[in-house]
């Protein structure tokens, strides 16, 4: 095996189609399985274009093995502020803490346990598509930062290559998502911004179908006066873009931004539809993004997709060592990540499909009939039946949720 | 008429990547690149994008892909 960073072989155990955070773990979780990893990544640097609203719950680093590290965790978060369309606004303190992450420097710190481990990183190279041979996924075709097209071999690929999800499509996996699936998102990240020193402890979200249909609008500091200030809207439900939702709103608020400077322009979009089926082939798995694997009430996918890329290493290693790649195999994949997340996100997608359907004067009776732990709750859908009994208060919201949760 | 990107606008989110059933789009580097012989006219792109950088490519004089034999 060659260690000059500059070469690599055409036979891996592992190749894993891009080096978010997903693709990250999944290449540490196998090199530190002793699996010769290749991450093969389209971009030239790490963490940019930004495509993420930072946000990391301390229960997610739990799950992914990860420690506090105060350069990428640059903000501790204690809970949420919701503004709902009347203003009144609901603080929601947590105990479980969160950060606000510098998701440019996060992805490079994953990369870098992951290269320690000895995943080894190729950049700047685009995967073309899968190599399908007898049914069987056997590597990639990539095209590197000279031009030219290259084979990579490996016993298994796992595809993390984001929303795009270019590699499953490659071998006929639909991964496309539906219109009505997905979150458009703009952000800016602003500085000088003008808010209470408290209020930056939380993340702000404000919630109306006139300022955000089908989504909300979010501050999340980074700073006591810098943030990433973005938009996510339902792109059937939208009538104009996410960007103008979200300049529109920033001029309507001088009282936070008449002073602001903006620093970085980024957007991106959230699948929140529901999660591949199959996400796995005879030798190959997808995880994070490209599998939709999304919290659909709020669109963090960052905790998710690393929970399933150590779900698919783990399985991978397996499959190496009783040398067994078929997608009978890999299906123990698919079958433990629906059974640690997937199911519950489902009932998330319950959650979702009653909140797209209130309006602006039934966001604020909500406000007034549920506390900060029933708003608390209602996100994590965890019981559906407590729900329906306090919407009793409010009869058309009741027959709105009766629908959505069946 | 297939769309075209206008990389001015375009912050290489990948989301009309994501959103083409006709696997007609992709991101490479910063910039979206269409294949025309794909593309079905569907505009699903169009409406997904968060800052309107998709339109249909005009029959007119073209910023990308200019006319041949403009008088």
């Amino acid at each position: 095996m060659t260690n000059n960073p500059l070469e690599f072989k055409e036979n891996y155990d592992v190749i894993i189609v891009g080096a978010g955070p997903g693709g990250s773990i999944a290449a540490r979780d196998c090199a530190e399985r002793g699996l010769e990893t290749l991450v093969i990544e389209k971009r030239q640097e790490l963490g940019t274009p930004v495509r993420c609203g930072e946000g990391l719950g301390e229960a997610w680093m739990d799950i992914a093995g990860l420690e506090y590290d105060p350069t990428w965790c640059v903000k501790e978060i204690k809970g949420a502020i919701v503004f709902p369309p009347n203003e009144k606004s609901l603080k929601m303190p947590t105990e479980n803490k969160g950060y606000i992450v510098e998701r440019k420097i996060f992805e490079k710190r994953l990369a870098e346990q992951a290269g320690r481990k000895g995943a080894k990183y190729l950049l700047k190279t685009r995967v073309k598509h899968a190599i399908k041979e007898d049914g069987k996924v056997k590597g990639v075709v990539a095209v590197d930062d000279e031009g030219q097209e290259k084979e990579y071999r490996a016993k298994i690929v796992i595809a993390a290559d984001g929303v795009e999800s270019p590699t499953a499509k490659s071998i006929g996996i639909n991964t496309v998502n539906k219109l009505i699936d997905i979150e458009s998102g703009y952000e800016y990240e602003m500085t000088n911004i003008n808010v209470d020193p408290e209020d930056t402890e939380y993340i702000n979200i404000w919630i109306g179908n006139e300022i955000a249909p089908g989504g909300y609008i979010w501050a999340f500091y980074k700073s006591n006066d810098t943030a990433n200030v973005g938009i996510g809207v339902n792109s059937v439900m939208k009538e104009k873009t996410a960007k103008e939702y979200l300049d529109e709103w920033i001029t309507n608020n001088p009282q936070y931004f008449e002073n602001a400077v903006i620093t970085e322009k980024k957007g991106g979009a959230v699948p929140i539809g529901k999660p591949i089926e199959q996400p796995y082939e005879n030798g190959f798995m997808i995880i994070g993004d490209a599998a939709h694997m999304v919290n659909p009430i709020h669109g963090g996918g960052m905790g998710i997709a690393m929970e399933s890329a150590r779900i698919a290493a783990k399985v991978a290693a397996e499959a190496i060592k009783q040398e067994d790649y078929s997608k009978e195999f890999l299906s123990k994949f698919a079958e433990e990540w629906w059974e640690t997340r997937g199911k519950q996100l489902l009932e998330v997608q319950k959650v979702r499909k009653f909140v797209e359907t209130l309006s602006d004067k039934e966001f604020n009776k909500l406000r007034e009939i549920l506390d900060a732990e029933g708003v608390l709750e209602l996100t994590e859908a965890s019981d559906f039946s407590k729900f329906l009994k306090i919407f009793k208060k409010s009869p058309k919201i009741a027959m709105k949720a009766v629908k959505a949760f069946k | 008429m297939p769309v075209q990107s206008n990389p001015n606008k375009c912050i290489s989110c990948g989301g009309c990547v994501s959103v083409c059933p006709a696997n007609a789009l992709e991101l490479r580097g910063s910039d979206i690149v269409v294949d025309t012989e794909r593309c079905i006219d569907c505009e699903t792109c169009m409406k997904f994008c968060p800052v309107n950088a998709l339109r249909k490519k005009q029959q007119e004089k073209g910023l990308i892909y200019p006319m041949e034999n403009e008088e």
